[in-house]
């Protein structure tokens, strides 16, 4: 099957700075991908040349197959980007503005579909309002619906939360999860890391202009830390002396953090408790996250 | 919601974005309309009582100052407005940002040139219609050869509104944008005979003049219009023809690059 975004060993140069240096990845049809990285790592430029607007120094990438460059009509027909920044045009209303939209694309009678998109966003009631009168939040949502009207196979999300409340936010996940359980692939970028955790089968991670990790969100999370860690609050200010070796934190008094081989090594710990005589208060499971994994792997390179 | 995507119009995309540059300047037409047709009447107020019977025209011909200075106002609205139609209208959306609302689109380079042109001209034309409609009550001008006037506005409004498009892709502030029309357009189209027969001048004056593409522009509109000129209205005819296409292969050319547009 063809890949939805497929990207070849892509560079991009301003003068003497690299943006990016050889990036190579593919993002499988349906697939809900995360592109992670800190602040100029990459993930906005690498989008931009997904989009045609900006122009790789060397490299190739296609989107359903097509070459951006060589093909650029049909790879943009496929793909909707919602940019980072948050432009609109201060000379239309809402309905225009996607009308117009669409109508870039070589759509005429679109209007069913533009009204389902509004009434996804929570748009129709302000349909016929200027652009310049939305509120930020607002003005984001259209900014969603333009990237859709043309109903493209893959959807580019750089940061699409940022700066947003809680409740278009869980508005926005609902209407993307729907999308891509109706066959879009999406590709999400964000600094919001338990939301890249929650929605994206795959990660890729971006520093500095290079892949540095490229793998299921389980399997990344999961290599964050080798073995388990538990939380234990005792009644006493000491550990007993068995397990002492076992702490990595003392995070207040009277708890401590343990890192154990795997979890059939609590049972050793709780029969040292209690030989001591000490009384345990709480347990926890530290679980590792995708932030962990984040910081581990940034860390790293 | 289903997934397939829908069908698509070969000439929609370039259709679409000629009628929202069409709208924008609608929009805002007490400043984009109304206030250069006032400027040019302006212009024809004090010029036309200031200049009359100061001036000869043309050698051993009497016409009145008012009907020689009208079509040279409504070529210079049409051509000043054609290129602050294309030019603004690109500059603002690279500084906004919105320009990128055209550029993830499949719109070719020719629909983006041919979208912006035909906008800047319609602007350029809607303009200049505006100032005869407005002096048509008080002053009578002649309409000699109304094929060679309305093929002038249709290239002169051509080369500016390409001449535009180039200005506001080039330009990212609007300063710079300001300086192309102050240091390019305003000279060249204020000397360009608008307001004198080049007769007037020196000769090393009327040798300059003939430099200027803006004034066989000038001179050929006018023409239609008195029947008088300064040059054959087909060398000037050929002059803008050579203008046009030498500015819109350039344009083409650059839209394609991606110059200033796609980083």
């Amino acid at each position: 099957m063809t890949p939805a975004i497929q990207v070849e060993q892509v560079f991009k140069r301003y003068g003497a700075l690299q943006a990016l240096g050889g990036v190579s990845l593919e993002v499988r049809e349906g697939e809900f991908f995360g592109l992670l990285g800190p602040n100029g790592a990459g993930k906005t430029t690498l989008i931009s040349i997904l989009a045609g607007v900006t122009l790789a120094t060397s490299g190739h990438a296609r989107v359903m197959g097509h070459d951006v460059v060589a093909d650029y009509r049909l790879a943009r027909r496929s793909l909707g980007v919602v940019p980072q920044e948050l432009v609109f045009d201060p000379f239309f209303t809402v309905r225009e503005a996607l009308t117009i939209q669409s109508g870039y694309y070589g759509l005429r009678h679109n209007k069913a579909w533009i009204d389902e998109v509004m009434h996804n966003l929570d748009l129709t009631d302000k349909a016929d309002t200027n652009m310049r009168a939305l509120s930020g939040g607002m003005k984001r949502r259209v900014l969603v619906g333009q990237a859709l009207v043309h109903k493209p196979p893959v959807i580019v999300l750089d940061e699409p939360t940022a700066g947003v409340d809680v409740e278009l936010r869980q508005a926005l996940w609902g209407f993307i999860r729907r999308l891509n359980a109706d066959g879009h692939t999406i590709v999400l970028t964000t600094h919001y890391l338990e939301e890249a955790e929650a929605l994206c089968g795959r990660i890729a991670m971006l520093k500095q202009g290079r892949l540095v990790a490229l793998d299921t969100t389980g399997n990344l999370v999961r290599a964050a830390h080798a073995g388990c860690q538990v939380d234990l609050r005792i009644d006493a200010d000491r550990l007993p002396a068995a397990i002492a070796q076992l702490a990595v934190e003392h995070a207040a008094p009277g708890t401590w953090r343990l890192a154990l081989k795997d979890y059939a090594e609590l049972e050793p710990v709780l029969a040292a408790l209690r030989t001591s005589g000490v009384r345990l208060k709480d347990v926890e499971i530290v679980r590792p996250d995708l932030e962990e994994a984040f910081v581990h792997i940034m860390s790293g390179h | 919601m289903d997934a397939t995507p829908r069908p698509h119009e070969p000439l929609h995309g370039f259709y679409t974005l000629f009628y929202k540059e069409w709208l924008r300047f609608w929009k805002v037409s007490v400043q984009t309309i109304l206030a250069p047709v006032l400027t040019s009447l302006l212009y024809l107020l004090v010029f036309a009582h200031t200049l009359r019977n100061r001036i000869e025209l043309y050698p051993g011909v009497d016409l009145d100052y008012a009907a020689f200075l009208i079509p040279g106002l409504a070529m210079m609205s049409v051509l000043q407005n054609a290129f602050a139609n294309s030019s603004s209208s690109i500059m603002q959306s690279k500084m906004t940002g919105n320009i990128v609302f055209i550029l993830l689109p499949p719109l070719s380079h020719r629909e983006f040139f041919a979208a912006y042109l035909l906008a800047a001209m319609a602007r350029g034309l809607t303009v200049g219609a505006g100032v005869f409609l407005a002096t048509l009550w008080f002053v009578h001008v002649p309409l000699a050869h109304p094929l060679w006037a309305v093929v002038f506005a249709i290239a002169g409004s051509g080369v500016m509104g390409a001449l535009g498009i180039i200005g506001g892709m080039h330009s990212d502030k609007i300063d710079q944008l300001a300086a192309f029309q102050n240091f390019i357009i305003l000279p060249l189209t204020f000397l360009s005979g608008v307001f004198y027969s080049i007769h007037n001048l020196s000769p090393f004056w009327q040798g300059l003049s003939h430099l200027n593409p803006i004034f066989y522009m000038i001179d050929g509109f006018r023409y239609g219009f008195l029947g008088y000129h300064d040059v054959s209205p087909w060398v000037s005819l050929g002059v803008v023809a050579v203008s046009f296409l030498a500015l819109s292969l350039l344009t083409l050319q650059l839209i394609r690059s991606g110059y200033k547009l796609r980083h």
